[in-house]
């Protein structure tokens, strides 16, 4: 188990108060020490150095941060870490199988869902809460699951078909 | 952007969290955290100790009693309204507005109850329990009170719950008849505030209106209940005329502010257009039934 470890010092000042987090990420057991008032994108980003989950607006507007914790998508700038402690959390890097996409991340590929790539992470990690739900959604479905991430180069209508896109590569129709 | 240094308490009983509120200070009650994280980011509230209800059991919930009675939990999140299969059968002013609250990643985290306790004049689900007069339970060290929505709230952000009371259910009561109604919010995009928001709740016997509420949202410096439109409905069978003097009475009684999201004279307007769309499609619906 040691291997699955990993202990990351997020404070290391004595006088301020902290408590031991472990959170399940990707399919790790990892633990930290931090103050309670860290958010949980910055124990992943800061703490765990998994950069792939960005921070764009920090004020719960942009999705740019969305993980999910226990399967659900939430706005890691919207979460204290310590309320991960115990709970699984998948971010983009979890995603891929060894050497294998994630039909949502193959989607983006194929149809160009990014162009700066920003908002990308949560956007994907959105699609993959919604396609384990509904494999088959309507492009109304998409653009709704969708309706709480931004994307500033407005590519929407490429990320609309990516999921479309992975929806159909899940159900064995592409 | 961090928020300033606190003291965290994860209590797994409702006791227990009643008893860090009681002997704590500036202490507040953390459940979605969707409204409170943001402002304590923008330390626009610091409390010195966060008493997070998530790890207490029982709460997550929502459902009709065997009478009828509809209670929300403190721990349920919008997203588990919005999805509910039942939930439009009991309370369907509740179900069109279940899907309209924020975005889609908000509503997984965020609480009917602790939206109405932040008591935003923005707040979608405060229209709602005003306009089906419901109530919110609170739980004290003295034990359990009921507190009527429209006494609940005291002015913007702010309630009657005391420093150690926690909120633990809304409550509405079983409808008289049939439950109809609806929910219409105008937003520049799906996540801003509103421009201005209605939330009509009627209880229907016979094709007529035996009980009515209207709650305005995001047109005053608090949620508005628009008590005089209401009472215009009761024992109509919601004729043109009557809607259309309701519709009037509602904007009179709207108090918005005027700002990048529309004039003042615009948001009367569309909350005027809302009380109609709202009261005309329930008439329509009522006629297909009858």
């Amino acid at each position: 188990m040691t291997s699955l470890f990993e202990e990351v010092p997020v404070s290391t000042d004595d006088n301020i108060s902290t408590t031991r987090v472990e959170v399940n990420v990707n399919g790790e057991r990892r633990a930290a020490q931090i103050e309670p008032r860290l958010l949980l994108a910055h124990l992943l980003r800061n703490g765990f150095k998994l950069t792939g989950t960005h921070t764009g607006c920090d004020t719960t507007n942009c999705g740019a941060c969305t993980v999910l914790l226990d399967g659900e998508p939430v706005k890691s700038c919207t979460v204290f870490a310590v309320q991960a402690n115990g709970h699984d959390v998948t971010t983009v890097e979890g995603l891929a199988s060894s050497e294998q996409l994630h039909p949502v991340q193959e989607g983006f590929k194929d149809e160009h869902g990014l162009q700066c790539g920003f908002c990308t992470p949560g956007m994907m990690l959105s699609a993959v809460a919604l396609l384990n739900e509904n494999d088959d959604p309507t492009e109304d479905e998409v653009r709704w699951a969708l309706s709480g991430n931004l994307c500033r180069c407005t590519g929407y209508q490429n990320i609309v078909k990516a999921v479309l896109w992975a929806g159909a590569k899940m159900r064995g129709d592409a | 952007m961090y928020p300033s240094r606190f003291r965290y308490e994860a209590p797994t009983t409702l006791a227990e969290a009643i008893a860090i509120l009681a002997t704590n200070d500036d202490a507040k009650v953390l459940a979605g955290g969707q409204s409170l994280i943001p402002m304590m980011k923008l330390r626009f509230a610091s409390p010195a100790t966060l008493v997070d209800i998530n790890n207490i059991p029982d709460l997550d919930f929502h459902g009709a009693d065997a009478d009828g009675t509809y209670r929300i939990g403190a721990l349920c999140r919008h997203a588990h309204l919005e999805k509910s299969t039942t939930l439009g059968d009991h309370q369907p002013l509740l179900a069109s507005c279940a899907p309209l609250v924020a975005d889609p990643i908000v509503r997984t985290r965020g609480t009917f109850v602790g939206s109405v306790c932040h008591a935003d004049p923005q707040g979608d689900w405060a229209s709602c329990m005003v306009a089906l007069d419901g109530s919110i339970t609170a739980v004290g060290p003295n034990g359990e009170r009921s507190i009527p929505v429209k006494e609940f709230v005291s002015g913007p952000f702010q309630t009657v719950l005391a420093a150690d009371e926690i909120a633990t259910e809304a409550v509405i009561a079983p409808a008289q008849g049939t439950r109809v109604g609806g929910y219409l919010k105008l937003e520049r995009r799906v996540g801003d505030f509103a421009t201005a928001g209605v939330a009509i709740g009627l209880d229907m016997t016979g094709g007529t209106v035996a009980s009515a509420g209207i709650g305005l949202t995001g047109v005053g410096a608090q949620t508005i209940d628009a008590a005089e439109a209401a009472s215009v409905l009761i024992g109509s069978s919601l004729e043109p005329d009557v809607i259309e003097r309701a519709a009037n009475l509602a904007a009179e009684v709207a108090n918005p502010r005027s700002d990048h999201r529309g004039s003042a004279s615009y948001k009367k307007h569309v909350v005027e257009t809302f009380v109609s769309r709202i009261l005309g499609n329930v008439q329509r619906e009522e006629l297909q039934v009858a």
